[in-house]
């Protein structure tokens, strides 16, 4: 379909051949700036309704990797094949509402379609803001402006959402609060869903898989088995942010670390200390524990 | 630190006034120009902790707006005007009172020519106006949405822009012969060229964090236009605007001035030709007045138009 410089292809798949459980695949994803590739060769592969989370530090090529499947990167040179979802939503470190549009605007900008205000206000009620309809977005709250954000994401359906690090800009209790906001909104409408960030905690808190990006390529791919709502108490959470941190490099100092963290962390690991599941089934169990 | 904290103990005669908060001053709460030697700093201190304080800060922004105040200077100006006049400090001859451009100004509303003058005036202006715009803020689209019209249109328009329009006048009387449509011309090419010049800035200036919106929201290329860009673009179009009017009375008065039968301009040539001070200053006045209204016009529906921004001015 869109084909960019440098041969890159898209192609939508609805509801195609090998679109059934499959929501992004990337296959040999190449992206460069200069001489310099920032995603080398990248394989990943994304199921429908799927909640992911991917870490990485800066520089690692997370938000290059995001702009490729958001079909965003004009004039980047690179090659290989990405295949996404028809709808896609995304959205963006900053609220970037429109300043001159009220909020209902902002949430309806480019949704076609009879019925699509009133779809609007549905949106701007479910994230907690209804009756702001008229508001200009300079008269909301940082949160609430993410808040609207998050309507204009929702209400066009959203197949996948890619999350640019969205609640990096938010104060601590309000990013608590969209914490939650963002998971009862995806366990309601259920999108496969890419959230970029920087924050461990909130990758384990919120995913139920967790991808690190280094040097271009996944480096870990870690599936988060933990009932949710989750509490960052609990000594399962503190393992798994462990070993991601470990991943990113980040090395605790002994006293404040429960389990040694293992000098190579492998792709895919299944929690060591819960019970196998169904989900696990098909990973080699880790005897680590 | 280790200076502050080397401090510490040499406080004396004030420290025993209160001793308890003295044992351990945080020594990032005593300001830096207080740590001169000899200086008592934490009496100081103290004394600021328990000020009460009142009223808010100093405002650095210039307070609200008293409606219909900016008709002060104006007021100000005649009424200077009126008092060296009254006093015989002016020679009529030179600079006619108030009260004499005034009965001019009546005398003339009662023939009608200061009428009929005003309204081929107004007519030309706004023609002007009406077309300079509308070609300014299509070149500032055409050059700030495609590379193409960048390369055909902003370099053309840039070495335009140096050149007075008023001194394309002898090309224009070539062309287009010393008509109404020469008048009309000139007077939009003035406009069109300050319009296109705002507007294309403040077009170019919107961000490009929203540009990348709204290919995400996969806006059409109309659709994007009409959200994005223009709502975009009007901040820097008023100020087109605005200079535009102005503009546009400029070249009015200089395009009256060719072989016009008609006009304000033309009613004050011949003014100045029998030496009538007071019809020559009704004409300025008529000029000020209708210059101040449309500014004064162009500026509500700025406001109304900007009413999203909030800006130093309120």
């Amino acid at each position: 379909m869109a084909t960019h410089a440098g041969g890159l292809t898209a192609d939508h798949h609805p509801f195609g051949a090998d679109g059934g459980s499959v929501a992004v695949r990337t296959s040999r994803l190449v992206r460069g700036f200069g001489d310099r590739d920032v995603l080398k060769d990248l394989d990943l592969t994304l199921a429908r309704g799927e909640f992911t989370a991917l870490l990485g530090r800066s520089g690692s090529g997370k938000s290059t990797l995001l702009r490729a499947i958001a079909r965003l990167d004009h004039g980047v040179a690179g090659s290989g094949e990405l295949s996404v979802p028809e709808r896609v939503s995304l959205s963006f470190q900053d609220s970037r509402l429109l300043p001159w549009m009220r909020v209902l605007d902002n949430v309806v900008l480019g949704v076609r379609g009879p019925g699509s205000r009133a779809r609007g206000a549905t949106a701007l009620a479910e994230v907690g803001l209804a009756g702001r309809e008229r508001s200009w977005p300079h008269e909301l709250s940082g949160g609430e402006q993410q808040r609207a954000a998050l309507a204009r994401a929702l209400v066009r359906d959203p197949e996948l959402l890619l999350a640019d690090e969205p609640f990096g800009a938010l104060d601590a209790l309000t990013r608590i609060k969209m914490h939650d906001l963002l998971r009862e909104l995806y366990e309601r409408h259920r999108p496969a869903v890419l959230l970029v960030t920087h924050d461990v905690d909130e990758a384990v808190e919120l995913a139920d898989r967790v991808l690190v990006l280094e040097d271009g390529r996944i480096a870990v791919d870690l599936a988060v088995d933990l009932p949710t709502p989750r509490s960052r108490r609990d000594a399962c959470f503190q393992e798994y942010r462990d070993l991601l941190l470990a991943a990113l490099g980040v090395h605790q100092p002994e006293a404040e670390r429960p389990v040694p963290a293992p000098a190579a962390v492998p792709v895919s690991v299944p929690h060591p200390a819960r019970p196998r599941t169904d989900h696990e089934e098909t990973k080699p169990h880790d005897p680590q524990g | 630190m280790t200076e502050a904290l080397s401090r510490t103990p040499t406080v004396a005669p004030a420290a025993q006034a209160e001793p308890a908060a003295q044992v351990e001053p945080a020594p990032e709460a005593v300001p830096r120009a207080e740590r001169a030697p000899g200086a008592t700093p934490v009496p100081q201190k103290v004394m600021r902790g328990s000020t009460l304080v009142r009223g808010t800060r100093r405002r650095l922004g210039p307070g609200r707006a008293v409606p219909f105040a900016r008709l002060l200077g104006p007021v100000l100006v005649v009424a200077v005007w009126w008092a060296a006049s009254a006093g015989r400090y002016l020679d009529p001859r030179i600079l006619s009172g108030p009260g004499a451009v005034a009965s001019t100004a009546v005398d003339l509303i009662r023939s009608g020519r200061l009428q009929d003058n005003m309204e081929i005036s107004l007519q030309r202006a706004g023609l002007g106006l009406l077309f300079g715009v509308l070609s300014g803020v299509l070149l500032a689209v055409a050059a700030g949405l495609s590379r193409v019209g960048e390369y055909l249109l902003d370099g053309t328009l840039q070495v335009k822009r140096a050149i007075p329009s008023l001194a394309l006048l002898p090309l224009m009387i070539l062309w287009l012969g010393i008509g109404e449509e020469m008048k009309v011309v000139v007077i939009a090419l003035g406009v069109a060229v300050v319009v296109y010049v705002n507007t294309y800035a403040s077009l170019t200036g919107i961000d490009s964090k929203y540009v990348e919106l709204a290919e995400s929201l996969d806006l059409g290329r109309w659709q994007f236009i009409r959200k994005v860009v223009v709502p975009g673009a009007l901040p820097g179009f008023f100020v087109g605007l605005r200079l535009g009017v102005t503009s546009s009375w400029l070249g009015l008065v200089v395009v009256e001035q060719v072989n016009a039968s008609k006009g304000l301009g033309y009613m004050m040539f011949q003014a100045q030709q029998y030496a009538q001070s007071d019809v020559i200053i009704v004409g300025l006045v008529c000029y000020g007045i209708f210059g101040f209204v449309s500014d004064a016009v162009v500026r509500s529906v700025e406001r109304r138009a900007l009413s999203w921004r909030r800006t130093l001015a309120g």
